[in-house]
């Protein structure tokens, strides 16, 4: 590919991504579904932007699942993995077994034979983990219980290719096509007996975790000491390619192995400086390779045999959904957490493309039942967004926690004067110092345990997600005095408060920030109180160092109160000066922009104050000079 | 030999130039407790529990503080508010403090001539004490006359150090019941008292 063209690619992948995300994203339908739909908008169906290319962009941008589970690993310590145990081996394995027994049963009843429906139906039983976590982590819904148990699934998915890879060749039922695809090429282990096969493959899971632990540390620490921030940028990447590399030679998924990697630097002291260095890059290979799903919907073939292939999304769909959720209910998840496993990995994910076209190589299926699957595939994919939208708004308000409290149809309906969004430690501490002082509160909460649990202790409590003007509508918002915004994202919270100010203009909004940067910005949306996170804590340990070094306790604690006010006025003067220049308060130099004023502003009268009052020095001056007092 | 408490309120310790030394000065007695009450409640949240269980535990309480517009510091106000509560300090249940002595030790920038009809500030330190003397009779206290260091902004180092020397002694006799309490009710000033019933060199 000249670099023109290149260019002329990437100009276009860009305009659609840069145009259709936000959009969806504004329309509440979320990233993914933005992405797909810029796929299919440049897609050969529609504008015809892009073409050949397709299943290079495809293959390229895979990588930006390595790189996700990567990220994923980095965020998931060892110990939880640990507890995550249970579902991954139990919920994931029965999933991949029950799920590919009745596909494959169900395409053996349409006439393949038994090792074709095999293939397809293993094939089938995976799940997208792009789609599915990316999704998931948009709605914060990772940590409920739900989301833990999806990514326990998918997790075991990731795992199951490799042996699913191992047994096709055994399957073939035809001469084998010789293909060229890269997967199932030759590797440097292929050769090798079964026995030394295995011994690679464990032998460089044992170099990841050992040079994890022992090598990258001291590394990273040489690399951090050279301040340059593109060579820490470039090791990680490094890291991940390196491993990804490894792991493609000994015959196991490069995903894995970055989240192994991951794993084993979750407890390092880098942990965030490679998070927020793989981050973008995993970000936009992701979209693109969203976009090229989208893209790679096959219309023609849809039209041509629309009953087949919307026929087979249906079933699939279905069959999985079902089998989701009869083993969450197995595992004991509550109704609506089943519920959001079932809606969340019905579809099926990346690797099939991978898989059936190994499948075609190995001469297991022929290219005309793998067409529809695939196209099949990639529709049950770009359903995904919207089955969890529908299960969000029509299915978790009617089976699930509902959103409202039932009452007794004879109790007085009173509504809260005071709306809490977020019950998490500190907003509980918030509503714990109203309930205890009987001021009412109604409470907005994503966690349905601990929505259930609240509302067991009596608590006037609503569950989903607080930035959905409605469920404010719901909660009395139109009744209430003051909006409590204490969501531990930062984002969630400006988007509240955007509805907020829409719809609910009366509302005296008090949000939670985390540093200066939000607190700007919830400052410019015109909200009065803002409370950064850490700054009382802060202070408050300010205040006991000043008295450990010798301070009075109350000069301390007025020294303390003080610069608390000179500080706050620091906040309200930095916001205006910034004017216009919004775009670049995220970076690194606004940051330090921000320090400097402040330390400067420190320096001046008001930080710390003389308490003049309690002096006596110019009232004895006064008193010497004149003589006051001495007759 | 009598439970002494020394209530100490000063907002600014750092800016004192006489309470400093005055609190170095203080003798290690067996019964003598001495409460920072600025250092215990930098916040004004005030312990009602404990400085009541104090309280009980002690029969003379001496509270020592600098002269601030002709009153105490602010906490002072806020611990007599909270602390004094109907139905323990007063009040037909409130017998709680009955029979124990109060003791005003307080310094004033002006000199002793100040505080006159014809000084500069018009009223005895003793008249301007008229609120706090009135509550701790109301909660059945005995009420001495105050003990005054005046004219601190005039006084040398010198002075100050006799002055401590002084505190120091008049703590000491307070604690060996060494006062006689039925002849000092007479005077204006327990300086004065200590002066005229005493004939060794006394904290004057």
């Amino acid at each position: 590919m000249s670099s023109e063209a290149l260019f002329q690619d990437a100009f276009i992948y860009l305009t659609a991504a840069v145009i259709a995300v936000p959009i969806a994203k504004r329309l509440g339908l979320g990233s993914v579904l933005g992405y797909l739909l810029a796929g299919v908008i440049i897609g050969p169906f529609i504008l015809g932007l892009v073409g050949e290319e397709r299943a290079d962009v495809m293959h390229f941008a895979e990588f930006g699942v390595v790189l996700m589970l990567f990220v994923v690993g980095l965020e998931l310590e060892p110990s939880l993995l640990w507890r995550l145990r249970a579902p991954i081996l139990g919920l994931g394995g029965l999933q991949v077994v029950v799920t590919a027994a009745l596909l494959a049963g169900g395409a053996m009843l349409w006439g393949l034979s038994w090792q074709a429906a095999l293939a397809i139906g293993l094939t089938l039983s995976l799940s997208s983990t792009a789609i599915v976590l990316q999704t998931l982590s948009e709605k914060g819904l990772l940590k409920t219980a739900g989301g833990q148990s999806s990514f326990a699934v998918l997790l075991f998915q990731d795992i199951a290719v490799i042996p699913m890879l191992a047994i096709f060749p055994l399957l073939a039922t035809q001469g084998v096509a010789h293909g060229d695809d890269g997967h199932g090429a030759a590797t440097f282990v292929s050769g090798l007996p079964a026995w030394a096969q295995t011994l690679a493959v464990l032998g460089a899971v044992a170099a990841i975790v050992l040079a994890g632990r022992y090598l990258l540390r001291p590394l990273f620490r040489a690399l951090a000491a050279t301040r340059l921030r593109e060579i820490f940028t470039a090791a990680a990447l490094l890291l991940v390619i390196g491993i990804a590399l490894l792991m493609t030679e000994v015959g196991l998924s490069p995903a894995l192995g970055t989240f192994l990697a991951g794993v084993v630097l979750a407890n390092s002291e880098y942990r965030h400086e490679l998070e927020s260095d793989i981050e973008p890059f995993k970000g936009l290979l992701l979209g693109l390779f969203f976009i090229a799903v989208g893209a790679s919907i096959d219309f023609a073939l849809l039209l041509s045999q629309p009953l087949l292939i919307l026929g087979l999304v249906v079933a699939i769909v279905i069959v999985k959904g079902l089998v989701l959720f009869v083993l969450a209910r197995l595992f004991r998840l509550s109704l609506d957490q089943s519920l959001l496993l079932a809606f969340a990995l019905p579809q099926v994910g990346e690797f099939a493309f991978v898989l059936f076209s190994f499948a075609n190589q190995q001469g297991v299926l022929e290219a005309t039942i793998t067409s529809p699957l695939v196209a099949a595939v990639a529709l049950s994919m770009a359903l995904t967004p919207l089955l969890l939208i529908v299960n969000e708004r029509v299915i978790q308000p009617r089976v699930g926690t509902p959103e409202r409290t039932t009452r007794e149809s004879d109790a007085i309906h009173e509504e809260s004067a005071v709306i809490i969004a977020g019950f998490g430690s500190f907003g509980s501490t918030v509503g714990r110092l109203l309930k205890a002082n009987g001021v009412p509160t109604t409470v907005l909460d994503l966690d349905s345990d601990r929505v259930d649990l609240l509302r067991r202790m009596g608590l006037q409590v609503y569950y989903g997600d607080a930035t959905r003007h409605d469920l404010l509508e719901t909660a009395g918002a139109a009744g209430a005095k003051l909006l409590v915004l204490t969501l531990d994202d930062p984002e969630k919270t400006v988007e509240m408060v955007e509805t907020a100010r829409k719809h609910f203009p009366h509302l005296t909004i008090l949000a939670r920030a985390f540093d200066w940067d939000d607190a700007h910005e919830l400052l410019e949306r015109g909200v009065t109180y803002v409370y950064r996170e850490a700054l009382d804590t802060s202070l408050r340990m300010g205040r006991d160092a000043l008295q450990l070094v010798g301070f009075r306790a109350y000069q301390a604690q007025r020294a303390a109160q003080k610069f608390l006010r000179h500080d706050e006025q620091s906040m309200h003067l930095l916001t205006e000066k910034r004017g216009d220049r919004t775009w670049y308060i995220n970076t690194a130099r606004g940051r330090i922009e921000d320090l400097e004023r402040l330390l400067q502003a420190d320096l001046g009268e008001s930080a710390v104050d003389r308490d003049a009052g309690w002096d006596a020095e110019t009232l004895r001056e006064d008193v010497l000079r004149s003589g006051l007092g001495r007759s | 030999m009598a439970h002494v408490l020394v209530l100490f309120a000063h907002p600014a310790l750092e800016k004192s130039r006489v309470h400093r030394r005055l609190i170095r000065a203080l003798p290690a007695l067996p019964k003598l407790t001495f409460h920072d009450l600025y250092e215990a409640y930098p916040t004004f949240d005030i312990h009602v529990e404990h400085e009541q269980a104090l309280l009980t535990a002690h029969d003379l309480i001496v509270l020592q503080h600098p002269f601030f517009w002709y009153s105490t510091p602010p906490l002072v106000k806020q611990w007599e508010d909270l602390v004094l509560e109907h139905g323990w300090a007063y009040g037909s249940t409130g017998t709680a403090l009955r029979g124990k002595r109060w003791l005003n030790l307080i310094t004033t920038g002006g000199g002793a001539s100040a505080y006159t009809r014809e000084g500069l500030n018009r009223f005895t330190v003793r008249e301007l004490l008229a609120p706090i003397e009135q509550t701790i009779r109301l909660c059945g206290m005995e009420y001495l006359p105050p003990y005054l260091i005046q004219g601190t902004h005039r006084m040398s180092e010198a002075d100050i150090a006799s002055a401590a020397e002084h505190y120091s002694e008049l703590l000491t006799w307070l604690h060996d019941d060494r006062i006689d309490w039925s002849q000092a009710g007479h005077y204006a000033t327990l300086n004065e008292a200590l002066v005229a019933t005493n004939r060794e060199g006394v904290p004057a």
